[in-house]
């Protein structure tokens, strides 16, 4: 069995995670802090966006971005000589981006269940606003900021569609789990295919049961107070 | 000194428009569930912002609408206890009153015994808020803001969260550890014993709207106001009509009423606590009794009467000791009851 694809899935999917967990929790603050109005809406809307719609479209979003011909995509190669597009970063990418909106709702789900005079005790107590965060409002919400983390996780180990519109499906280099099963089933090697599943099938159970203990952690501090 | 508040703000349904000033020592706010006293308590602290108005804090300028000035909540030097004292859940007792120190480790932890032994919390110490009542929880919250020197404490309806037989406690507990607070405090509240208990001047609000400014126990004795009456607890209020000029017709009772002052031109009520019923026969000011129900609460009886001498007589309400009821009322009530004038409150609507 070729372990290639499970590495390549595992190194994307992790490093999609941190930066995903990082960027929608921060975001999920900024959008959590904003004032309710048209603004808010419009943007909670964008955020929410890749969520929705299909990945295969994401993709063409982000080919037609990062692309060698494109300006984002003609950037990055003129200045770090660095190609994006059918490398293992955009993998990454599309990771990210598709998995972001699950971390981001989430995360301000989460923010928004917390009692709010906590936050307001915090300001008249003199505690800085970052202070606050960290010490108040952060633990307030872990449990649900970190099943959203986990969602996000396996919503990025799962990417198939966008990751193969702008990384391909290149063996040894951005063929993921979810490609390598795609790519065995076409080539009638259904054996191969049916050792990534028995992989896959694995992982996301031990996420969903991750998931109910971070959830049974939520409610019992809910109990609690 | 003290805290001077002159603000105003639209909300839903009405408008606050506020003035209040604390000048030295505890100033109590009675009103109605919903009539602005938690947003201005939130105005005060900085976490609404007035629409115009200015806050004062002993000549520090917290929030002037004209000049721009708009202190965010941390530089105001406002000491809140929220009604659910919002403790943090994820930190224990000791890091709960150590919250609001801004001070280097070792003056942190000092301040932190000190305020802990004020407040006799040394054993819960580790503990966390959901592993202590409701009254340990008021005290931690209490420690906690005073731990971080404020100028001015507000407590916004501080004994709603507890268990009715905790709050006299509770009432008296806070009087006491408030002893050790040197600046002014602003209670809001609907409980007319609390404020009654607590403060030495009192606001009543209606609609967003200061009715009322005084000596708390003046304002008990002469509410002045048909709202202030009524919030004050007066069960038995009326219409009158004024017949001379230290004498009303009640029309509710259909009873005629000598005053003990003369009756200003804007007095269109009375009002009669429960309380101050004569039934000894001989006075003034009298009703014919009908009695028509008995409540029995757990230390008095409320003997609710009509006056048998009118027609169509609308009910009220005389409290009676459990003892009186007992040894004299149960078996003979009197046929008449008296109200001394200077029991009798002229309110103006």
């Amino acid at each position: 069995m070729d372990w290639s694809p499970i590495l390549i899935s595992l190194r994307t999917a992790i490093t999609a995670i941190i930066i995903t967990f990082f960027l929608g929790m921060y975001v999920a603050k900024w959008v959590f802090g904003m004032k309710s109005g048209k603004v808010k809406m419009l943007i909670d809307g964008l955020l929410t966006l890749p969520l929705v719609l299909p990945p295969t479209v994401v993709g063409f979003m982000l080919l037609y971005t990062f692309g060698i011909n494109r300006p984002v995509g003609k950037f990055f190669l003129d200045y770090f000589s660095v190609r994006i597009v059918f490398s293992w970063s955009a993998t990454v990418i599309a990771a990210v981006v598709i998995s972001f909106p699950l971390m981001y709702r989430a995360a301000r789900g989460a923010f928004e269940q917390v009692d709010m005079n906590l936050i307001y005790a915090g300001r008249t107590l003199g505690m800085s606003e970052s202070r606050i965060f960290w010490r108040v409002l952060m633990p307030a919400a872990l449990p649900g900021v970190a099943s959203g983390g986990i969602l996000a996780f396996a919503r990025g180990l799962g990417e198939f569609g966008a990751t193969a519109m702008i990384a391909g499906n290149i063996a040894g280099k951005t063929r993921t789990l979810p490609l390598a099963i795609y790519s065995d089933v076409a080539a009638g090697n259904m054996e191969g295919a049916y050792n990534y599943v028995l992989i896959i099938v694995a992982i996301s159970f031990l996420i969903v049961l991750l998931m109910n203990y971070f959830t049974s952690k939520e409610r019992r501090y809910k109990m609690k107070r | 000194m003290g805290l001077y508040v002159d603000i105003q703000k639209k909300l839903k349904g009405f408008s606050l428009n506020m003035q209040l000033e604390t000048g030295g020592g505890f100033l109590g706010l009675l009103g109605a569930s919903g009539c602005g006293k938690s947003m201005t308590l939130k105005c005060i602290a900085g976490i609404e912002k007035p629409d115009t108005g200015q806050i004062i804090l002993n000549g520090r300028v917290l929030f002037d609408s004209e000049k721009k000035i708009n202190l965010p909540p941390q530089k105001r030097r406002i000491g809140y206890l929220f009604q659910d004292y919002a403790l943090f859940p994820n930190m224990t007792v000791e890091g709960n009153i150590g919250a609001g120190i801004r001070l280097p480790k070792i003056e942190k932890e000092e301040k932190i015994n000190q305020m802990m032994e004020i407040f006799q919390l040394g054993q819960l110490k580790g503990r966390y808020p959901h592993q202590i009542s409701g009254g340990q929880q008021q005290r931690v919250a209490l420690a906690r803001i005073l731990a971080s020197n404020p100028d001015v404490l507000l407590l916004d309806e501080p004994f709603s969260a507890l268990d009715y037989y905790l709050r006299e406690k509770l009432q008296v507990q806070l009087g006491e550890d408030l002893m050790s607070f040197h600046g002014d405090v602003l209670m809001v509240t609907h409980s007319r014993d609390e404020a009654y208990r607590l403060s030495n001047r009192l606001t009543i609000i209606k609609d967003g709207i200061p009715l009322i400014v005084g000596e708390t126990k003046e304002i008990f004795r002469n509410p002045e106001y048909l709202e202030a009456a009524k919030i004050t607890g007066c069960k038995n209020i009326s219409r009158v009509e004024v017949i001379s000029k230290e004498e009303v017709h009640a029309t509710c009772w259909g009873v005629n009423f000598k005053v003990h002052e003369p009756i200003g031109k804007d007095i269109k009520y009375i009002g009669i606590r429960a309380h101050y019923f004569n039934g000894k026969p001989g006075g003034i000011n009298q009703v014919g009794v009908k009695l028509t129900k008995v409540i029995d609460d757990p230390f008095e009886m409320n003997l609710v009467i009509k006056n048998k001498y009118a027609q169509n007589s609308k009910e009220l309400w005389w409290k009676v000791s459990k003892n009186d009821w007992k040894s004299v009322y149960k078996e003979q009530m009197p046929d008449n009851l008296y109200v001394a004038p200077e029991d009798i409150m002229l309110l103006k609507e």
